[in-house]
């Protein structure tokens, strides 16, 4: 018998539960199909009337013409009329490390200091924040939890976004090294607007891009003592912070450098030309205008808001919904991230859609929230796009996850667990439904 | 022979220890040394005023008056004839804006901007009994402070001016200015009128008191003083002595002098001068020109600073790619402001304020003159003009028999460029700028006596110094000339290759400036070091002196003078006018050059599926034809021959979106100074230059609420704006629409973000509650006071006093007889539930909960008291109070039977209400038609306007957007946005302006880079930052030119 699950199953219990009660999935026991799906493999393929086959926590197989066995011991999930993606990626994330932004007691994401290689975000990784299950709900079950800083802030990590600790979390620790350029742009000094404008140019006497560039050579020169104590083959005195970015030297560890204007840009190429680092542009605002630059050094981008407004009043007003297809069009290699700290993340399917709507095709847009992320991240073995072989991170939504207009998200496994859908904003949803009776009538009340 | 005699009187006439006032109080250190200051110049051509010139002129002056001026007038007896044959003389200059005297500054204000970081000073700390603002300062009189400043004094007079107006420039409403001259004298003798003028900004200046916070702040406060001031008039017991109050009711006597330094603020002082009956003299910015009309519009007399900006360094595309157009068009059309004064014929002074150094103020005018201005009107601008609009003309201004004698002496026509300032007379005081130099051009012969004998030459002086010296041959020659002091020197010519003329003979070294530029200086051409030098003195037509020739002999030689030189001027060519790119309205990118400005037009598009908001629901394949403004029907088969049709096929037609809560196109938000500021208004600080209003017709936004922030529990009074865009502050607003007000609850308005803590009160909700209930019971006291007032005032026998009118309590008032409606800021169900409670208590309703992210939890007794509702779709978990927000929120308001609204709060999602909207389709299942309604019709009900908008029905306002597909799509895009039949975006010509934009951005970037290679001083390229104001709620970011207003300094 196969056992048909219908994704509104796990609202229909007027369970009028705390989130406290959802708990991370077990282990993945049977084997599951996702069958008659239009499937959406991250890798710019579409499979109508697909399956997919799950088993140990595997994609085993996918395609047009899997058969599925008849067993009771098998879990097959009807998705016919709806869209089947691979578990979209939040590459940039405050995740767990934020609770509530205007709290200073529920941040833990920026450590004191300008240089923090050693500090890892990991650890701090709060696994029962309640913002993390509503991501869920928009299709994201992964997120590269990201410290932030005055300078090197300190390590990220990729976690998956079903787990009872930071350890379960875990996807890939301490992928990347995080580093905060500084603006190298002059900011008028003093003054503020409506009472006619302000004071004028920069105090005279500060250069803020030679301060800047300052800055950023002093950690250059840090990663050349790093090299050179890690070319001896032992030390008198352990230096944590050497320690901390032996796999950045190494290409274990990416190194992320957030910065938007193209002098940050050209800066952070020269830790390419340098060390050989596997560099990632985080922000990238102005990156359109160095995209063959960026294609030359093998130097990704992660578009941190694609909601935005146009850096200069003389831009095209869409300009930051462009970009992306500007960078694709260069064959840079990009993703999207949604870094908005009033939704937290939870739209950043419709990021990459306002992408798609500006000149990327859909199934670009839907890679740059999967596949190229988790290429950028370096999990692309494991996750990212439904290819045989990968963790089964999947999620199955009503239609177009790419637009609000149809993206309702029913079912998603992470490593092939089934999870639970449900958080904060359902469970409150329905106890006032309750309180006002606003199901009376309807099927199942 | 004569004439050199007489020059020499003129030389030596001057010097200023030869005359002095004498003030019979003060006593004499010595003997006393009385003089009349009798003179006659003579032989002038002589300018009495822009108008009137007249040649062999007579000026008679004594006791520093003039007694009479005409044409060959005889030289009375006992008078000093000066010869000013050759000479032109000008009335001087008379500067209104001027700090002159004044101690200075120190500038210890907070600049402007509520600051939820900073602890407010809620009280004022000026001491003595005044008035209760810091910044309202009538009382403070410039001649008080007045000190005589000879440093600030000379390097005005060089500038031409001989009498100014002076103030100290601190506080919104300044006190009183005086007029003095420029005179080196006691201060009691060059104070013409110790209160000249009353002075005003919307600057606090030093003041350190919170309010005002804001530009509207300082609007609503100096129209309440007015009121107060009018009040105080009956000697109110209970105000006991207000010496502020006393002085502003004693300065409104005087001419009014606004310094409102933009375009805008020019004319919200303007109304402000309207609504209490005053005409303001306005001090301007540099941007007025943008606004030429609107400037006629004031009927004010400006005075206009001359500090146009420099060109930028932007050879650097990376420096270049941060500075805006608008300020690259501005710096290439700000010289062009004073000559589209003159061309619009708007009365106007010039003034040497606002420049770096007085000393730009000739090259600066020049500059204004090279772009148009007429050398009449620049004369009537510095002379008659301020006199007349200072009421002071029987002084200053020209040169007529009983006024003062204040009048320069120069060497030719004012404005051309060889001309240079010799004197400046003041009180009949002659100060000099500059020597005579150029009377001793002509033919001369010059005798040199060494060991060797007698050796003549021929000797020829002309304009600028330049000399020709010659005996056989040519000679090497450079002429010097300091006061009556004289150098000399010359050398046989080297040998060298060198085509025509003879080197240094005839320098091609130009004059540096007009009047008051370098006197004759170093030649370029260098004398070898072995040339025979000779120096000595002038003394009228022979010179004499000593030197040394080229082995080391002593020398001695005369000059004698054969032939003088005859005057040349300028030969008056008229240069053409710089050629610069075209004004938009406004000066921005996107903006609408003079003929492009979008019409209302007959538009009917066809064959579209069009969302009606009405009963008709969506009707598919139908047409819209807008006419006049209206729509004029909704249907199939349309046709109006005189329409321009719009193919609708497969696009989506509905109602422009109305963006309830916003803060965008306003120079101020937040007044926070005090807890209950409901005097403030959006409305006078309307700012059409925010390229942000172009940005949200883009997204489809035809209407935007602009709210006040939520800084404080009672805010301002709201805007509700058409996105006009290109039209002015006026063309913006709504028309006829019932204002609202801003209030708020919670966390900001307790301060709770601030790392100070919070001294304002309240701290608590408890406390919010409280201001609320305390603001309406003193309202229904006003409101009863009032009533009474105007019950009885006409009765017989009554005595009572009219109440102290509070535009505070008149818009709370406005509030209880229901004619401003609120839109309150709040979030948890505690405080929503106690506004209401508190509203019911009063008799009042809360029309809108805006933000409202817990009214779910109490939509039932929301709709119970008649409120309405605006929310965010999914926004969460910035602060605690939004712990609960859940994205449900709007579906379960909408679906306990609320009027729900789903608003920006940020320009950047304004742009994409539309998806907002559809997310309530997403979170809550409300139908596709209810979610549109979310964001046209709904917003229109609450903001009391769906009489003309929020529908499509004929009748009600064209505005409409045209979509490329299903407009709660996230692929939709608006093909055109229209507001009252009028297409403001256009997605094809938005592309098209794209272009021009790079062309002209390209365009001046050449232009400015050319200015840095030609020599002319650059700036560093300066980053256009863009400031923005948001409710100070939450933190979005919006790039790296954007400055949020409510920042930290």
């Amino acid at each position: 018998m196969k056992k048909i699950f219908l994704s509104i199953l796990c609202l229909s219990s007027l369970l009028l539960s705390a989130q406290e009660t959802v708990l991370p999935a077990k282990g993945q026991t049977d084997p599951i199909y996702i069958i008659n799906a239009t499937i959406h493999t991250g890798n710019g393929q579409v499979i109508e009337k697909g399956t997919i086959r799950v088993e140990g926590g595997k994609i085993l197989a996918v395609g047009d013409n899997i058969p599925v066995p008849r067993s009771a011991n098998i879990q097959v999930v009807d998705a016919a009329g709806k869209h089947v993606y691979p578990g979209l990626i939040l590459p940039t994330s405050a995740l767990g490390l934020v609770e509530i932004s205007a709290v200073r007691a529920t941040q833990d994401v920026r450590e004191i200091g300008d240089l923090n290689p050693n500090v890892r975000a990991l650890v701090a990784y709060n696994s029962d924040s309640k913002v993390i299950n509503t991501l869920r709900s928009n299709g994201i079950l992964m997120a590269n939890v990201v410290p932030q800083g005055n300078f090197v802030a300190g390590s990220s990590s990729l976690v998956q976004l079903d787990a009872w600790n930071w350890e379960d979390a875990a996807y890939q620790a301490d992928g990347a090294i995080h580093v905060y350029f500084p603006s190298l742009m002059a900011r008028p000094s003093g003054g503020r607007g409506g009472m006619g404008g302000f004071g004028g140019p920069q105090a005279s006497g500060s250069d803020p891009v030679k301060e800047g560039l300052d800055k950023i050579e002093s950690f250059k020169q840090f990663l050349r003592e790093a090299k050179a104590y890690h070319a001896q083959p032992t030390h008198e005195q352990t230096n944590l912070k050497f320690e901390a970015v032996k796999g950045l030297l190494n290409k274990k560890q990416k190194l992320f450098v957030h910065g938007n204007t193209v002098k940050q840009l050209l800066a952070a190429l020269d830790f390419v030309q340098e060390f050989g680092v596997d560099l990632v542009i985080v922000g990238g605002s102005e990156s359109y205008q160095v995209a063959d630059l960026l294609k030359k050094y093998n130097v990704s981008v992660i578009l941190q808001q694609p909601h935005s407004l146009p850096t200069a009043e003389d831009d095209d007003v869409d300009q930051p919904y462009k970009t992306a297809a500007a960078l694709q069009k260069a064959g840079v290699l990009f993703s999207i991230s949604d870094d908005d700290s009033q939704t937290r993340g939870r739209n950043l399917a419709f990021n990459a859609g306002t992408a798609a709507a500006y000149g990327l095709s859909k199934e670009e847009a839907l890679a740059a929230i999967t596949l190229n992320t988790a290429k950028i991240i370096g999990v692309a073995d494991r996750t990212g796009s439904i290819e045989v072989g990968k963790d089964a991170n999947i999620v199955v939504s009503d239609g177009d996850i790419l637009d609000m207009r149809s993206s309702n998200v029913t079912f998603a496994l992470i490593q092939g667990r089934k999870i639970d859908l449900t958080d904060k904003h359902k469970l409150l949803n329905q106890r006032f439904e309750e309180k006002y009776e606003l199901n009376k009538g309807k099927k199942g009340f | 022979m004569r004439t050199f005699l007489k020059l020499l009187a003129f030389s030596f006439s001057g010097l200023s220890f030869l005359q002095t006032f004498a003030q019979p109080t003060f006593p004499e250190n010595g003997v006393a040394d009385p003089r009349q200051g009798y003179y006659a110049f003579t032989h002038a051509t002589l300018v009495q005023h822009a108008k009137s010139t007249i040649t062999n002129a007579t000026l008679i002056v004594r006791d520093g008056k003039i007694i009479s001026v005409g044409s060959g007038l005889p030289v009375p007896i006992g008078a000093v004839e000066i010869d000013c044959t050759n000479k032109f003389m000008y009335p001087s200059f008379v500067d209104l804006y001027a700090e002159y005297g004044m101690p200075a500054q120190q500038n210890t204000g907070r600049g402007g901007g509520f600051n939820f970081a900073q602890q407010p000073q809620l009280e004022t700390a000026t001491k003595g009994p005044f008035g209760w603002n810091q910044a309202i300062r009538p009382e403070v009189n410039a001649y008080a402070s007045f000190s005589i400043n000879d440093a600030q004094a000379k390097s005005m007079r060089e500038a031409g001016f001989g009498t100014v107006l002076t103030h100290v420039r601190d506080g919104i409403a300044r006190g009183t200015g005086a007029l003095v001259t420029l005179a080196n004298e006691k201060e009691n003798l060059v104070v013409l009128k110790e209160k000249a003028s009353a002075h005003y900004s919307f600057s606090k200046g030093s003041s350190t008191q919170s309010y005002p916070s804001s530009l509207m702040g300082s609007i609503s406060l100096l129209r309440q003083t007015y009121l107060d001031a009018e009040w105080y008039k009956n000697k109110p017991a209970s105000e006991g002595v207000n010496l502020s109050l006393k002085a502003f009711n004693e300065n409104r006597s005087l001419p009014q002098v606004f310094e409102a330094g933009d375009k805008w603020n020019d004319l919200r002082a303007d109304r402000i001068g309207d609504e209490f009956g005053t005409q303001y003299i306005i001090k301007a910015g540099q941007n007025e020109y943008q606004r030429i009309r609107e400037m006629k519009s004031t009927n004010a007399t400006f005075i206009l600073p001359l500090n146009f900006p420099l060109a930028q360094d932007v050879e650097d595309p990376n420096d270049a790619r941060f500075v805006s157009l608008g300020d690259m068009k501005h710096w290439e059309l700000a010289p062009t402001m004073v000559a589209a004064f003159e061309k619009e014929g708007i009365p106007f002074c010039l003034t040497t304020s606002d420049l770096k150094s007085v000393s730009q103020f000739a090259t600066a005018l020049k500059k204004a003159m090279e772009y148009g201005l007429s050398e009449t009107a620049a004369l009537e601008a510095l002379t008659l003009t301020p006199a007349k609009t200072l009421g002071v003309a029987d002084m200053v201004g020209t040169l007529e028999a009983g006024k003062l004698a204040n009048f320069l002496i120069t060497t030719g026509p004012l404005f051309q460029d060889k001309t240079q300032l010799l004197h400046n007379w003041i009180q009949g005081i002659k100060y000099t700028i500059k020597e005579d130099a150029g009377s001793i051009n002509g033919t001369y012969t010059l005798a040199v006596n060494g060991p060797g004998g007698t050796e003549q030459f021929t000797l020829e002086v002309k304009a600028g110094g330049a000399t020709t010296l010659y005996a056989k041959d040519t000679l090497q020659s450079k002429l010097s000339v300091d006061g009556k002091q004289i150098k000399f020197s010359y050398a046989p010519i080297a040998k060298r290759t060198r085509g025509g003329g003879a080197p240094g003979a005839d320098s091609t070294r130009r004059p540096t400036g007009g009047f008051g530029g370098r006197g004759m200086g170093a030649m370029t051409e260098q004398l070898p070091v072995t040339a025979t030098r000779l120096s000595g003195l002038v003394n009228g037509s022979s010179w004499n002196g000593i030197g040394t020739d080229s082995l080391g002999n002593p020398l001695s030689w005369t000059a004698s003078l054969v032939k003088a030189g005859e005057y040349k001027t300028d030969s008056s060519k008229r240069k053409e006018l710089p050629v610069v790119g075209s004004l938009t309205y406004p000066l921005l990118p996107f903006g609408w050059k003079e003929d492009q400005r979008p019409k209302s037009e007959t538009l009917l598009i066809k064959n579209a599926t069009v969302w009606t908001n009405e009963k008709d629901g969506i009707l598919k394949e139908s047409d819209v034809l807008i006419k006049n403004g209206k729509i004029a029907a909704v249907g199939k088969n349309l046709s109006d021959p005189s329409a321009r049709v719009i193919d609708g096929t497969g696009k989506h037609v509905t109602p422009g979106i109305i963006d309830e809560h916003s803060h965008i196109a306003a120079a101020s938000i937040n007044e926070g100074g005090q807890s209950v500021s409901s005097e403030v208004r959006i409305g006078d600080n309307l700012n059409p230059d925010d390229v942000n209003i172009y940005r949200q017709l883009s997204g489809g936004v035809t209407t935007s609420h602009i709210l006040h922030g939520s800084a404080n529990v009672i805010g301002g009074q709201t805007q509700l704006l058409k996105l006009r865009w290109g039209g002015n502050d006026e063309d913006l607003k709504f028309r006829a629409w019932p204002g609202q007000i801003k209030f708020a609850l919670g966390e900001n308005v307790k301060r709770s973000s601030s790392p100070l803590g919070n001294n304002r009160y309240p701290d608590t909700r408890m406390g919010v509650e409280q201001v609320l209930v305390d603001a309406f019971t003193r309202a229904k006291d006003y409101q009863r006071a009032w009533k009474e007032y105007d019950l009885n005032k006409g009765k017989k026998g009554f005595t009572g006093t009219a109440p102290r009118r509070d535009l505070e309590l008149d818009a709370l008032v406005e509030i209880l007889e229901k004619k401003r409606f609120i839109t309150c800021h709040s979030y948890v169900q505690s405080e929503i539930n106690s506004a209401m409670k508190v509203a019911e208590q009063m008799g009042y309703t809360v029309n809108t909960f805006t933000h409202i992210l817990e009214g779910y939890k109490v939509a039932d007794k929301m709709l119970k008291h008649g409120a309405f509702v605006s929310t965010f779709s999914d926004w969460w978990a910035y602060k605690m109070e939004v712990e609960d927000a859940i994205p449900y929120n709007a579906a379960i308001m909408q679906k306990v039977g609320l009027t729900v609204a789903i608003n920006s709060d940020d320009a950047e999602m304004a742009r994409r209400l539309n998806q907002e909207a559809a997310k309530i389709v997403k979170y809550g299942g409300v139908t596709e038609e209810e979610a549109l309604k979310m964001v046209t019709l709904n917003p229109a009900k609450m903001l009391h306007v769906d009489e003309k908008v929020g529908s499509l029905k004929p009748g009600k306002d064209g505005d409409i957007v045209l979509w490329s597909d299903h407009p709660l799509s996230i692929y939709a895009k608006s093909i055109y946005t229209i507001v009252d039949g009028t297409i403001y975006f256009d997605r094809a010509k938005d592309e098209q302006m794209q272009k021009e934009i790079d062309a002209e951005r390209l365009r001046l970037v050449r232009k400015m880079n050319g200015e840095k290679r030609s020599g002319a001083p650059t700036i560093p390229a300066q980053p256009s930052y863009q400031f923005m104001h948001t409710c100070s709620d939450h933190g979005h970011s919006h790039g790296l030119l954007v400055i949020d207003a409510d920042e930290t300094k």
